[in-house]
């Protein structure tokens, strides 16, 4: 890959230090019809995820008779990136629907409702990086306005490695050119990892100081979510 | 500004368990007691219990829930009762006298699309749910169905029945709530009726909603 100069006098391309987020923006209960929704920002990323159910599951053939099942769709709206993207389920969507899904799992009580399911739907307004993170975020946020029975919020963030630095929450220009990628997610209360996935080069160390720096990204993010949860109930 | 309840959040920390019942929707890890969902804790000597601010509504026995009729079968009915679940009313819960199933049409009782208040009587562990017209169960006719979210049902109703009674004494209107957010208006204020409730489900998380209520109907 071409070397690009993505970290100036110790800026990043748009301005922030290696271990800064973007602004983040948090809204719970933006889709009047679903049971539970969020939009969540992370700079020029701006996802809605909305939550539907627990519902009753057709086909028949689909229920779980001891649990509940979780089905996740994550979308990019055609007008979300710089090309036009051909709306509809292509491999990329497919697989990140089947992340998220799998990063939300462990926080789920899915036995609390058996033969039922709940859908999530991650919508991604704007691509600029690290969406599949955003949406979890997103998505997390939607499940505890739903009402779904939760062992945790899920926190998500993404770090990487652009010119030898260790960097946190990567925008779309950082990520297209990094040396190394990670996705990352958590349930903060109980320090437990739900998602972990890296693209790229990295050393032992390097990873490990990454979920460092992505642990303290995410319960940073945790108290954003608990913000915007508590923001919904405070008096008219 | 009104004051606003304490509210827990899922995953987060109520109390230590110390021997005490864990209620709905918390979980316990290594002796603590934590929330499963948003909502406001109620933590009293003998048992941990959060109620939910959202969510849909989940059948447990002994619950008065208003139905809707969705379908027929040969010795009974599928109930609709605002869940993810479709309850079951056999014919044996339902009509007192003998029928002869060989020639009889049930369809004479209930019939698909009318309205029952009836009692949940049974919840298997897989969510298998029957419901009862035994008791004070009734066919609902007229009126007007409201729907609201299931979690408020209890504010709805007030303690010892107080929200709910205020609405019946002001509007002068007969009114059946069922546990799963379906609320049954019969009466001439019904419109006046169905704001209060509206109102409450919106502001149910406030400190001196009787009050607020009280000067609504009374205009």
């Amino acid at each position: 890959m071409k070397e690009v100069e993505l970290i100036k006098n110790g800026k990043r391309v748009d301005g922030r230090l290696p271990e800064q987020m973007r602004e983040i923006e948090m809204l719970v209960d933006v889709v009047t019809r679903a049971n539970g929704s969020a939009k969540v920002r992370f700079g020029n990323t701006l996802i809605v995820a909305s939550v539907y159910g627990p519902k009753e599951l057709y086909p028949k053939y689909l229920q779980e008779p001891e649990t509940g099942i979780l089905r996740c769709r994550y979308a990019m709206a055609p007008f979300s990136t710089e090309e036009r993207k051909t709306p509809g389920p292509d491999r990329r969507s497919i697989e990140l629907s089947k992340v998220i899904r799998i990063a939300l799992e462990p926080a789920i009580f899915l036995e609390d409702f058996p033969r039922a399911v709940v859908d999530v739907f991650v919508e991604v307004l704007q691509a600029d990086g690290s969406t599949r993170v955003t949406g979890i975020n997103a998505a997390s946020l939607a499940l505890a306005c739903a009402g779904i029975p939760l062992r945790d919020l899920v926190s998500a963030c993404s770090v990487g490695k652009i010119n030898d630095t260790l960097v946190v929450d990567l925008n779309g220009k950082e990520d297209n050119f990094s040396q190394a990628d990670m996705s990352f997610a958590m349930l903060p209360s109980k320090d437990e990892i739900s998602l972990l996935q890296m693209d790229g080069l990295l050393t032992k160390d390097e990873i490990k100081r990454l979920i460092e720096i992505a642990k303290n990204a995410c319960k940073k993010i945790y108290e954003m979510q608990k913000q915007a949860l508590r923001e919904k109930y405070k008096g008219e | 500004m009104p004051e606003v309840r304490p509210i827990v959040l899922p995953g987060e920390l109520i109390e230590e368990k110390k021997g005490r019942k864990l209620g709905r929707n918390v979980y316990e890890e290594n002796g603590k007691v934590f929330s499963k969902v948003l909502g406001i804790p109620k933590v009293s000597e003998n048992e941990i219990t959060v109620i939910p601010l959202a969510g849909v509504y989940f059948p447990r026995v002994g619950d008065k829930v208003i139905g809707i009729i969705r379908e027929i079968e040969v010795a009974g009915w599928f109930v609709d009762i605002n869940s993810p679940y479709v309850a079951f009313l056999p014919l044996a819960e339902a009509v007192e006298e003998y029928i002869d199933l060989s020639r009889a049409d049930i369809s004479k009782y209930y019939d698909i699309g009318d309205v029952i208040f009836c009692r949940i009587s049974k919840v298997t562990k897989s969510k298998i749910v029957q419901v009862s017209m035994r008791g004070s169960s009734q066919k609902l006719v007229g009126g007007i169905i409201i729907k609201i979210t299931p979690s408020k049902v209890p504010r709805v109703i007030g303690k010892n029945g107080s929200m709910i009674n205020l609405i019946k004494n002001k509007t002068g209107c007969k009114i059946l709530v069922g546990q799963n957010g379906l609320i049954w208006i019969e009466g001439k204020e019904k419109a006046k009726a169905v704001e209060a409730i509206l109102t409450i489900e919106k502001k149910s998380h406030i400190y001196g909603l009787t009050e607020e209520i009280e000067k609504l109907l009374m205009r």
